[in-house]
């Protein structure tokens, strides 16, 4: 008798595990089947994603998700997740995707998959036109702000020039005040801050003149699902060539999508 | 506690430490002597000056006194360039500084003038001294001595209050502190080092003031 019940509890484990392991196997026809694309967005990462007047999440991955939803054919549904456990969300098989400005490195690639970028996050040198800066060189005698412990103040400190006058502020709203008031002439600083200085409309607008760190985001999915990395991929591909990318760039970060995104 | 304490750093650090002490005693230095001298002509308006200028010197101590000093220092670093006045964040510290202690040391400076005896006054008249000579003479320096503890401490909590001049990028001893704390993460020993620091400037400052005291004030009378 009771090898009887063990034999059955044994037999719907491995039935539970066998049906996880088929939805596994093929993640784009489990979406299709159930109408929803769950997708990971972040919720305390504007522009990327935030909460909006209406309480409802907004930002450059909203939009992304949704316009994946649209085109694979399903609605979409939003999961909000930190930065810590937007990962293992995707492992567990509570999203689909993830669309959280995720960057890609050699341990994430272990345990997900990436898709084409399809967003640009990077840190460089800002400045407005008239300033001439191609290169690390040419900040020699100019004023340089910078958030003080941050990536960029790390790395400029190894390419500036010996003379560059760098001017190191608490925090990014001491280094965008020190631009906007002229006290810098050019700043150091991600593009998700240049877009904020953008949004503002100053009558200072902040250009790239030169990278620094360039790491653009990928939509994380699970490992082995090739279906939907493709699909997904076409998506993104087809997204960059009608412009509808390049339109969500505008929207949320203020400038046009890098050319080699 | 089994905190593990590690100063290694100061070896390749100290020259930032040497340039943020050598900034506050520039800053303090300036900020001490312009603000004293812009302290006792606001104290002369407000206590015996022409009437149409005391309302004036009167708005500007109260408006000085009755908002932070942070705020003060970013109006004059990041709000003035609006106005096409830019200055550097040395000179933008240094004038922060002169300003805050020049309305709060008139306060002090002008309790010492209203101290004076009417007779002084009168004394300094039949001595056919101006009102000026008399001021200069007669009611100033007794003045300043009375209240010399009460200003030295004023000066003291100045260059303590310089601390967030950092805020602005200028190099003082606090940017010197925090630049290390995010280069090594040692917040504690950073700011212990800082605070040792700050301490024995304090201390130095006070005994500066004390001499000074013994400089300009006639030997002998009563403090």
């Amino acid at each position: 008798m009771l090898s009887r019940r063990l034999f059955v509890a044994i037999a719907a484990i491995a039935t539970t595990i066998g049906f996880g392991s088929v939805a596994k196997a093929d993640a784009l026809g489990d979406i299709e089947a159930r109408g929803t694309l769950r997708v990971a967005v972040p919720q305390d990462f504007p522009p990327f994603g935030s909460v909006g007047p209406d309480m409802a999440p907004v930002g450059y991955d909203i939009d992304m998700a949704n316009l994946i939803a649209e085109k694979l054919g399903v609605k979409v549904e939003l999961v909000p997740v930190t930065s810590a456990n937007r990962i293992p969300y995707l492992q567990t098989n509570k999203v689909d995707l993830v669309i959280s400005s995720l960057g890609k490195n050699p341990d994430r690639e272990k345990v997900i998959d990436f898709s084409a970028a399809y967003a640009p996050f990077y840190n460089g040198v800002f400045a407005p036109a008239e300033v001439a800066i191609t290169k690390p060189e040419e900040l020699a005698g100019k004023t340089v702000g910078v958030t003080r412990g941050a990536v960029e103040d790390l790395e400029l400190e190894k390419i500036a020039p010996a003379d560059a006058v760098i001017k190191r502020y608490e925090d990014n709203n001491g280094t965008i005040s020190a631009f906007l008031s002229g006290q810098v002439e050019a700043v150091a600083t991600g593009n998700v801050v240049a877009a904020a200085i953008l949004a503002k409309n100053p009558p200072k607008r902040p250009e790239l003149k030169f990278l620094i760190k360039n790491s653009p985001c990928y939509i994380g999915l699970a490992k082995e699902q090739p279906a939907l990395l493709e699909k997904v991929n076409g998506i993104i591909a087809a997204a960059k060539a009608d412009g509808s990318l390049n339109a969500i760039a505008q929207k949320w970060l203020g400038t046009d999508l890098p050319a080699d995104l | 506690m089994n905190y593990h304490f590690e100063f290694g750093w100061l070896f390749e650090y100290y020259p930032q430490i040497v340039k943020g002490i050598a900034i506050t005693i520039e800053l303090i230095a300036v900020g001490a002597v312009a603000g004293i001298l812009l302290g006792i002509v606001c104290a002369w308006v407000r206590a015996l000056g022409p009437a149409w200028l005391k309302p004036v010197v009167a708005a500007y101590v109260e408006l000085i006194r009755n908002t932070p000093f942070l705020i003060q220092l970013f109006f004059i670093f990041f709000g003035l360039p609006s106005l096409g006045v830019q200055l550097s964040e040395l000179q933008a510290a240094n004038l922060a500084m002169v300003v805050n202690l020049g309305a709060y040391s008139s306060e002090i400076i002008r309790a010492g003038i209203q101290a004076t005896p009417r007779g002084q006054f009168e004394a300094g008249a039949s001595l056919a001294m101006s009102p000026f000579e008399t001021f200069r003479h007669v009611v100033l320096v007794p003045s300043l001595q009375r209240i010399w503890p009460a200003l030295s401490s004023q000066v003291v909590i100045v260059m303590l209050g310089s601390a967030v001049v950092s805020q602005i990028a200028a190099e003082d001893l606090t940017f010197a502190a925090n630049f290390i704390q995010s280069r090594t993460f040692r917040a504690f020993e950073a700011y212990i080092v800082s605070t040792v620091v700050y301490l024995m400037l304090a201390i130095l400052l006070r005994q500066v003031l004390v001499m000074v005291g013994w400089a300009i004030f006639p030997r002998g009378a009563a403090q």
